[in-house]
């Protein structure tokens, strides 16, 4: 097609934009999402794979297309779902909708309540307080990947699911392999895949062995084994496993992007030093900040017609939400691009919204309180051990991070 | 079954996630954000469990009617 615009009876669809709309550089938002914003809230994009979509950057639409239940995940498995890697996702809470997901959802949020996770504080402290012991102990410079942000949501999410922490070099790189990249054949990441559900169905095994076991894998055994209406036993391994991995390279990512941001913030991180009461605003802003997925995934299918920021969505068009240009959006954020501790309200879409809403979101922001808290305290020297430039970037299309971070304190 | 069921939001511990909105939406929606109930006092339905269950910070609260009985959120 030669002509810019094609119409149809009730609306103009211009060509779909090839999106991530460029290479991801650091954490830097494209400003593209701002101009859209502004001139076409409501957007067609193509991603690497899959058919083309709209694109919604507006916090409003972001929050419609998230959140109403005119819009729903499950027609996804059905079609050529848009994404950033060549393999489409099938099963898991992502895929569902109410009441399916209800069903599973419910199993494991009881884990993941506010209450709970405030009850592993303690421990997470103490097990952040061992990790910046040994590597103060190896003296700088030192890598705080390695050292610190990776080792930290693994201990954590192991000993709440009950997977052995001494198994991690196993399971870390099925789900590493997993989310994290796209160099890898297909194959090989179907491998991997299997690998973590034949290492999560040994676990449950296990359990079924001892009832007795008191973890999250053993209440997830045991609803499975109470009334198996509530869990086939492919759901209860994929949601182990889901939990797995999807509870850690999150967090691993997140804790250093932070450190990154507040390095280069270096007013904001004063403050958070000489105030430690500011942790939690802090990482509310960070997540508002910092835009951790390389484009938007997971479209919403609209299961009837809907007018979204002034578009008429047709029943069975996917739409994508960015959360990172919501939590740009200068009309609920004043000065958006601004690192800003003091925003009196912040209800940033880090965590999404809507049903899919992260159910790991109340342990995330526990850790990324303790391992901010932490670091600024305990290493208040703390800064870049090489010049920035030398820093190098995760190259995958899911999420944007460092792969070794040298300090020095 | 008791005969009804009160719901109560607490909006000072309700984050705005729209978890309770999208997985009951008869009896669940978000004004200015956060989370108030359509009705007070309900017919009971399994659904309004599913969404206090759900809730990540426990704002919501289903009891008997009648007698003031917590139903939900449970342990
Ligand atoms: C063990 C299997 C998997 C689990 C447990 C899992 C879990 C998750 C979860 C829960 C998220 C939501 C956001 C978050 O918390 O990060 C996520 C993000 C994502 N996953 Fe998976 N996933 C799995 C496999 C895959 C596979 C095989 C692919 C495709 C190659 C994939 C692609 C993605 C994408 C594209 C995102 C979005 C990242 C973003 O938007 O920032 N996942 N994964
Ligand atoms: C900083 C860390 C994290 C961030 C930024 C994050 C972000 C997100 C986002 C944006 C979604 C919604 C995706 C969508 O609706 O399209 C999501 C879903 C999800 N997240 Fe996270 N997440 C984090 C940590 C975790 C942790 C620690 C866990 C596990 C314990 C976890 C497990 C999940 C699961 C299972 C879902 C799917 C929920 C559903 O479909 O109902 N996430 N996450
Ligand atoms: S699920 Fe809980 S936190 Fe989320 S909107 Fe409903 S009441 Fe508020």
């Amino acid at each position: 097609m030669t002509e810019s615009a094609q119409t149809t009876e009730s609306r103009t669809v211009r060509p779909a934009r090839p999106y991530p709309f460029s290479v991801p550089d650091r954490l830097v938002v494209d400003p593209t999402y701002g101009e859209l914003r502004e001139s076409e809230p409501m957007t067609r994009v193509k991603l690497p794979y899959g058919e083309e979509a709209w694109l919604a950057t507006r916090y409003e639409d972001v929050r419609t297309v998230l959140g109403d239940v005119r819009f729903g995940r499950a027609l996804a498995v059905q079609r050529d779902e848009p994404r950033l890697t060549p393999r489409q996702q099938y099963s898991g809470m992502l895929t569902m909708d109410p009441p399916d997901h209800t069903r599973l959802r419910r199993l494991v949020a009881k884990a993941f309540t506010a209450r709970r996770v405030e009850a592993l504080r303690p421990r997470t402290q103490e097990i952040a307080d061992a990790l910046v012991d040994d590597m103060v102990r190896l003296g700088p410079p030192a890598d705080l990947v390695e050292h610190v942000a990776t080792p930290l949501p693994i201990q954590v999410i192991c000993e709440l699911l009950g997977v052995p922490y001494a198994d991690r070099d196993r399971f870390h790189i099925w789900s590493e392999a997993i989310v994290s990249t796209t160099s890898l054949p297909m194959e090989t990441i179907q491998e991997y895949l299997n690998n973590l559900w034949a290492y999560m169905g040994g676990l449950v095994a296990e359990r079924r062995r001892d009832p007795g076991i008191d973890d999250l894998l053993g209440a997830l055994v045991r609803a499975r084994d109470e009334n198996q209406d509530r869990l086939s036993e492919t759901e209860l391994v994929e949601l182990a496993g889901g939990l797995l991995a999807a509870g850690h390279e999150t967090t691993v990512t997140q804790i250093p992007n932070f450190v990154y941001v507040l390095l280069h913030n270096p007013d904001q991180l004063a403050r958070l030093r000489a105030d430690p009461s500011l942790v939690p605003a802090a990482v509310e802003e960070l997540l508002r900040y910092v835009p951790l997925g390389v484009g938007s995934s997971f479209a919403r299918y609209a299961r009837e017609d809907v007018e979204v920021g002034g578009v008429l969505v047709r029943a069975g068009e996917p739409v994508l939400g960015s959360l990172s240009s919501a939590n740009r959006d200068g009309t609920v954020f004043a000065d958006p691009d601004r690192l800003d501790f003091d925003r009196e309200q912040n209800p940033h879409l880090g965590f999404g919204h809507g049903v899919h809403h992260c159910v790991g979101a109340q342990l995330a922001r526990m850790e990324l309180q303790v391992a901010v808290g932490t670091l600024v305290t305990r290493l208040p020297g703390l800064r870049l051990a090489v010049p920035e430039a030398e820093l190098k970037w995760k190259r995958g299309m899911l999420v944007r991070g460092l792969l070794g971070m040298p300090v020095a304190w | 079954m008791s005969p009804a069921w009160r719901i109560g939001v607490d909006s000072r511990r309700c984050i705005g996630t729209s978890i309770c909105a999208g997985t009951a939406p008869e009896h669940f929606r978000l004004v200015d954000g956060l989370s108030a109930p359509l009705a007070d006092v309900v017919a009971p339905a399994e659904v309004i469990l599913d969404a206090a269950d759900s809730c990540p910070v426990e704002a919501i609260t289903v009891r008997d009617a009648t007698d003031d009985r917590l139903i939900a959120p449970q342990e």
